[in-house]
């Protein structure tokens, strides 16, 4: 293993971050908390309680998911679009480090920040809402592997992606709207039977009734089934990443 | 023998089927200074990027040092430095650490002791807090050479190097290029300044069309192929060369003034004082004589010129 690189790609990684601070962690906090303001508080306090939970904090677990996507998939795949794009990429194809060192490092740095992110969204929200947390190890675990598959995600899709606008598709056409109509904002048992159905093709149901369930016992559906979907979702990005490497797609000529 | 960089039977068919490269075997002797010559689109550049790994060859084998550039590319990797052709760098890094960072990636542990070597024999020094979109073009290129050099290669790869550099930063640069090579590095350089060639390397390869035409030892290449000319400025005109001369590789200006004898420096030996007795014996008088040495240039341009037989 050549620690050393994942540690220069990390590094170089977090310290754009750092340079961005406003982009990166800032606005989806703020953006995050006006959820908290308008949802939580405002009218949050004249909806009805959902399995036992205040509404406020009902929405706590989907829109750290809806921000923990976004920013995971955004993150890495602009990580290794832009030196794609700008041409430093020879020099990390063009160093001694092997493919699982180049997505430690760029993987390994978006996911920490999605993670530090969804921590703050969660620290935030203290101050909109109360709430509890049944299971925090889980509920850590869960943040972190999501973190990680979408960071996977995003990097194929920063690898795929010929143009800036392309990085920006995924993220607005597809994440927003399957995290808004996987249960963010409400439980989907209130959903008509049909819709019901539907809605278990949209992988991010899973993500946040798993999420949901490790602050309130309550799911959606089952934590197994849940977990399993979550697995399968980081198998298939892992296998686009290998085989990303193995044929050189968009990387080397 | 094996070179420190051992080509093989080198194809690369691009995606879209150009032929960029066409059977390429090359031996590069360790602690040399080669340089690569060639018109735009050669394949030089292409040639540099599959030893180094950004591109991947169509069939044929590379070593470096020894170590296979696919099978074994940790090793092969880590004993190069590369300049590549183009300027990319990332614009708000700073200059420190974006030569830190090149050396982490290579696998090195930090030593900041020798960064700050690197970058003061490169001037760059004062300017190591800037970011990289402070400095100028000529600066840049100096921070692509300092990043290759943070991990301390063996084989250095610099793919024209004083593209866009001024007079005084390219002298520096030769400099460089010479003590490196006193320091046991090996240096495989492309340039377009034939003088530079001619200045700096140890052999010479040309390489046309994807195909390596010639490799050869400067000296030896400048001696058996460079053409020698004396030129007289005669004081009478001539209508004709007199038969008397009888030789070839004679010419006569138009006006007549001046006389002109190309020989080959090598195989021609005496032959011009032969040529200078002669005219003296047929009481030609000339004013002023003299004699130059084909450049690798005009060697250069007549062989990438000629077509394939
Ligand atoms: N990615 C690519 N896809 C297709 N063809 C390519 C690609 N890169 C280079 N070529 C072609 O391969 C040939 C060799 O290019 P290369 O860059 O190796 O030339 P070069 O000798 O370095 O030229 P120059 O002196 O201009 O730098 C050119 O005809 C070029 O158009
Ligand atoms: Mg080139």
């Amino acid at each position: 293993m050549n620690w050393y690189a994942i540690r220069a790609i990390y590094g170089f990684e977090m310290a754009r971050t750092r340079r961005t601070l406003m982009q990166s962690i800032a606005s989806p906090v703020i953006s995050t908390s006006l959820y908290f303001v308008v949802f939580g508080s405002a009218i949050g306090s004249r909806m009805v309680e959902i399995d036992g939970i205040s509404y406020g904090a009902f929405i706590i677990p989907g829109l750290i998911m809806l921000s923990l996507l976004n920013e995971s998939i955004s993150n890495a795949s602009f990580g290794i679009y832009f030196p794609r794009f700008s041409g430093t990429i020879y020099e990390v194809l063009s160093a001694p480090v092997s493919p699982l060192e180049i997505v430690m490092g760029y993987v390994g740095a978006a996911a920490s920040k999605s993670v530090i992110l969804g921590l703050l969204i969660l620290a935030t929200a203290r101050l909109f809402v109360d709430y509890h947390i049944a299971h925090p190890v889980w509920m850590l675990a869960f943040l972190v592997t999501t973190a990680v598959t979408f960071s996977l995600f995003g990097f194929i899709i920063g690898i795929w992606a010929d143009g800036f606008e392309k990085l920006q598709i995924v993220p607005m056409m597809l994440v927003t709207p399957l995290t808004f109509l996987g249960g963010s904002f409400y439980s989907i048992n209130m959903l008509p039977p049909l819709w019901q159905t539907i809605t278990l093709f949209n992988p991010v149901v899973y993500l946040i009734s798993a999420f949901r369930w490790s602050f309130y016992g309550v799911a959606d559906v089952a934590v197994g089934v849940s977990i399993a979907a979550i697995l399968g979702f980081l198998l298939l990005c892992l296998g686009g990443i290998f085989w990303i490497f193995r044929t050189g797609y968009r990387l080397k000529q | 023998m094996t070179g420190i960089i051992q080509v093989d039977g080198l194809n690369k068919l691009y995606r879209g089927g150009f032929q960029a490269l066409r059977d390429v075997n090359l031996s590069i002797r360790k602690g040399e200074i080669f340089a690569l010559l060639g018109p735009n689109g050669a394949g030089k550049t292409t040639l540099i990027s599959i030893i180094c790994g950004i591109v991947t060859p169509s069939s044929g084998t590379v070593l470096a040092d020894g170590h296979d550039i696919v099978s074994d590319y940790r090793a092969a990797r880590s004993r190069i430095g590369l300049v590549p052709q183009e300027l990319t760098t990332d614009a708000f890094e700073s200059v420190w650490n974006t030569v830190s960072f090149s050396r982490g990636l290579f696998g090195k542990p930090r030593d900041d002791a020798h960064i700050e070597k690197v970058l003061r024999d490169l001037s760059l020094w004062d300017k190591r807090n800037n970011r990289l979109l402070e400095l100028s073009g000529g600066m840049k290129r100096r921070v692509m050479i300092a990043k290759a050099l943070s991990h301390e290669p063996q084989i250095l790869f610099l793919d024209e190097p004083t593209a866009g550099v001024d007079v005084e930063l390219r002298r520096d640069m030769w400099e460089m290029v010479s003590s490196l090579r006193e320091a046991g590095v090996t240096i495989i350089l492309t340039t377009h300044y034939i003088e530079e060639a001619e200045a700096m390397a140890d052999r010479i390869g040309v390489i046309r069309k994807g195909e390596l035409i010639l490799v050869e030892d400067k000296t030896t290449l400048m001696d058996k192929l460079g053409q020698k000319e004396l030129r007289l400025q005669l004081t009478e005109p001539l209508e004709r060369i007199p038969d008397a001369l009888g030789r070839a590789g004679l010419s006569l200006s138009d006006d007549g003034y001046r006389l002109t004898y190309s020989y080959d420096a090598h195989s021609e030996q005496g032959s011009v004082a032969a040529v200078l007795r002669q005219l003296n014996e047929l009481g030609i008088e000339f004013s002023d004589l003299q004699s130059r040495q084909s450049s690798l240039e005009d060697i250069f341009v007549s062989l990438v010129h000629e077509e394939v037989a």
